[in-house]
């Protein structure tokens, strides 16, 4: 890990440039926050292809899936709160339902959007959006895997959602052997006592929670999880065959997201406990990010203790 | 519009109403109000207005129409069968198990729809996307959609009116079909959206006011919307609901229920006698 952070939505911005100035096809649209989201780094690269919506989330969704109909290569953004929330009923019948190969890329998810509060940190866009058939739902944990999604999606022919953050995180996966796939976890520590399955920013503390407890003597499995949906099966299988407890963690409500996925997989073929870290079916409220982080629960100490106390009970 | 042409748009119209009563009756449910009042609108647009090939429904370069009263599925696959996208005989299938004629549009799994409907007030931002298609990859295929009067209800279209004026799509035309009805009752008695055509000048578009069962009028509307640059064009057609058949027209309790076996043998007797008289 260096210390190098970054924002994934920074990621974002980058990566829409590079890669769409080799594919005329790429289209993208905001609803009035290009600062924000960083699309406007694309605006001003290629402002032909630069669509702003204004304030209208439901019609810029709607819009994105007339251009995907008609061959263009979508990628729309706005707030997770507006894009995943507001329009998710458009999203389900004009994107999910004619399997659209729409973009949603929303930035400014969960607690970790800070001082705007609870209206604006949206803690239940993976649960929205991984009940839509045949949506992807990706969670980057990092800069480099951040740039990798919009990579990998660039070719995806399918409607996918994307969750950035607005928080600089540290890179992690600035390592020669990362190799991203949509739908592969990635093992990042051995372990045989526990395993923390993590997504998005947790992914950075899961390392340092793991970290921690190996000084104490106990041996813990950090997965990166960074595909919500459709979720690797086969690497949380493993994990629950051999080290026997997960430890979920993400920056989303407790239910129906993240954690509730790795439960689903794990109550059908193969129940062992799961312990879930994340919002506590609880709306945020104003505070810098990295405080609002300890105060929800959501933090390496928290994450150490938490799998402490989990491998005592086993 | 000479006399052979008004004659055969009305016997394919006719046909199309056949084909949506006769759907709606076999499915035992169904909107036969709404998709009669726009019977006439959609067979001059797919028989004289719209670039398209049923032999090949994805043409690239075809023009697109998004029925966004999706809910009035019935006359559009009535059309589309006059057309020759499929058998008429399919229209017996509507909204039954296994049939490609889902009771909204469905365009995974019929041929020459151009997008899935059914949500009110989302087929105009799908059409805008697509005219923003054409303008972006400078092709020359225009985009039609029809809209409910009920329908404008619906903040997302008026955002999607913004932004077609913002991007000037005047390769949009949308129909907004003025049956004056909607499911809870009459416009005016539920949440009136009107006056309709001058929301749509305040908002910028290009607005033209027809009656809906004119082919003169519907002819010459489509004409100047393509004529029209710079801005969408919206055509605000009043209609009759349940047109053609007359125990249906004007009566808000055929938005959506299908007739029974003797009002079905009713209403294809008087479509029928229309049709002898027009052929002849």
């Amino acid at each position: 890990m260096s210390e190098k952070k970054i924002a994934t939505r920074e990621s974002y911005g980058a990566a829409l440039v590079e890669y769409a100035a080799i594919d005329p096809d790429v289209v993208v649209l905001d609803a009035d926050l290009a600062a924000a989201t960083k699309t406007g780094m694309f605006k001003k690269a290629f402002p032909e292809r630069f669509i702003d919506c204004g304030i209208a989330e439901c019609n810029m969704i709607g819009v994105a899936a007339g251009l995907a109909a008609a061959g263009k290569k979508v990628f729309a953004s706005s707030f997770a709160m507006f894009a995943a929330g507001r329009a998710f009923e458009i999203i389900r019948n004009s994107v999910g339902y004619p399997h659209l190969p729409v973009k949603i890329c929303a930035t400014h998810a969960g607690i970790s959007v800070g001082e705007d509060g609870a209206t604006h940190q949206c803690c239940e866009d993976l649960a929205l959006m991984r009940t839509i058939p045949g949506m992807t739902v990706l969670n980057p944990s990092d800069d480099i895997e951040a740039k990798a999604v919009v990579k990998a999606l660039l070719h995806y022919d399918a409607p996918a959602y994307v969750r950035f953050g607005r928080l600089a995180v540290p890179v992690i996966n600035d390592t020669p052997d990362y190799h991203f796939e949509i739908g592969k976890g990635i093992q990042l520590r051995e372990g045989k006592d526990a395993t923390i399955l993590a997504t998005g920013l947790m992914v950075s503390m899961a390392l340092e929670a793991a970290d921690m407890l190996n000084k104490e003597g106990l041996s813990v499995r950090v997965v990166n999880i960074h595909t919500i949906k459709p979720i690797d099966e086969e690497i949380i299988l493993k994990a629950a065959k051999e080290t026997g407890l997960l430890i979920t963690a993400e920056e989303h409500s407790v239910i129906g997201g993240f954690g509730s996925a790795v439960s689903e997989v794990c109550a059908e073929k193969c129940p062992v406990r799961v312990v879930k870290i994340g919002v506590n079916d609880v709306f945020g409220k104003s505070g810098p990010a990295a405080e609002l982080l300890k105060i929800y629960g959501l933090s390496a100490e928290h994450i150490a203790e938490t799998v402490r106390k989990a491998i005592a009970e086993k | 519009m000479d006399q052979t042409k008004l004659k055969e748009l009305q016997v394919l119209a006719c046909k199309a109403r056949i084909g949506i009563v006769n759907a709606v009756h076999s499915a035992k449910s169904g909107h036969p109000g709404g998709s009669l009042s726009i019977a006439d609108t959609l067979t001059y647009l797919y028989h004289c207005v719209m670039r398209h090939d049923p032999e090949n429904p994805d043409w690239e370069d075809r023009d697109r129409f998004v029925l966004s009263k999706g809910h009035c599925a019935p006359a559009l696959y009535a059309v589309l069968a006059n057309e020759g996208y499929f058998p008429t005989e399919d229209l017996l299938t509507l909204r039954h198990v296994g049939s490609y004629l889902q009771g909204h549009p469905d365009k995974k799994g019929t041929p020459g729809v151009d997008m899935s409907t059914g949500s009110l007030g989302q087929g105009i931002s799908a059409a805008c996307g697509m005219a923003l298609a054409a303008k972006l990859s400078k092709k020359d295929y225009r985009v039609y959609t029809i809209l409910g009067d009920g329908e404008i209800e619906e903040g997302m279209v008026w955002e999607a009116a913004m932004f077609a004026n913002q991007y000037h799509l005047d390769n949009l035309t949308a129909v907004v079909d003025y049956n004056g009805l909607q499911i809870d009752g009459k416009l005016s008695e539920v949440c009136s959206p009107e006056p309709i055509p001058e929301k749509f000048e305040a908002f910028g578009w290009n607005v033209i006011v027809i009656d809906a069962h004119d082919f003169e009028q519907i002819a010459d509307a489509f004409s100047k919307a393509k004529a029209c640059a710079g801005k969408p064009t919206v055509i605000v057609q009043k209609s009759v609901k349940g047109k053609g058949v007359s125990f249906m027209e004007n009566n808000v309790s055929w938005h959506g229920s299908a007739p029974n076996d003797e009002q079905h043998a009713a209403a294809v007797a008087e479509l029928t006698a229309v049709l002898n008289e027009l052929e002849a």
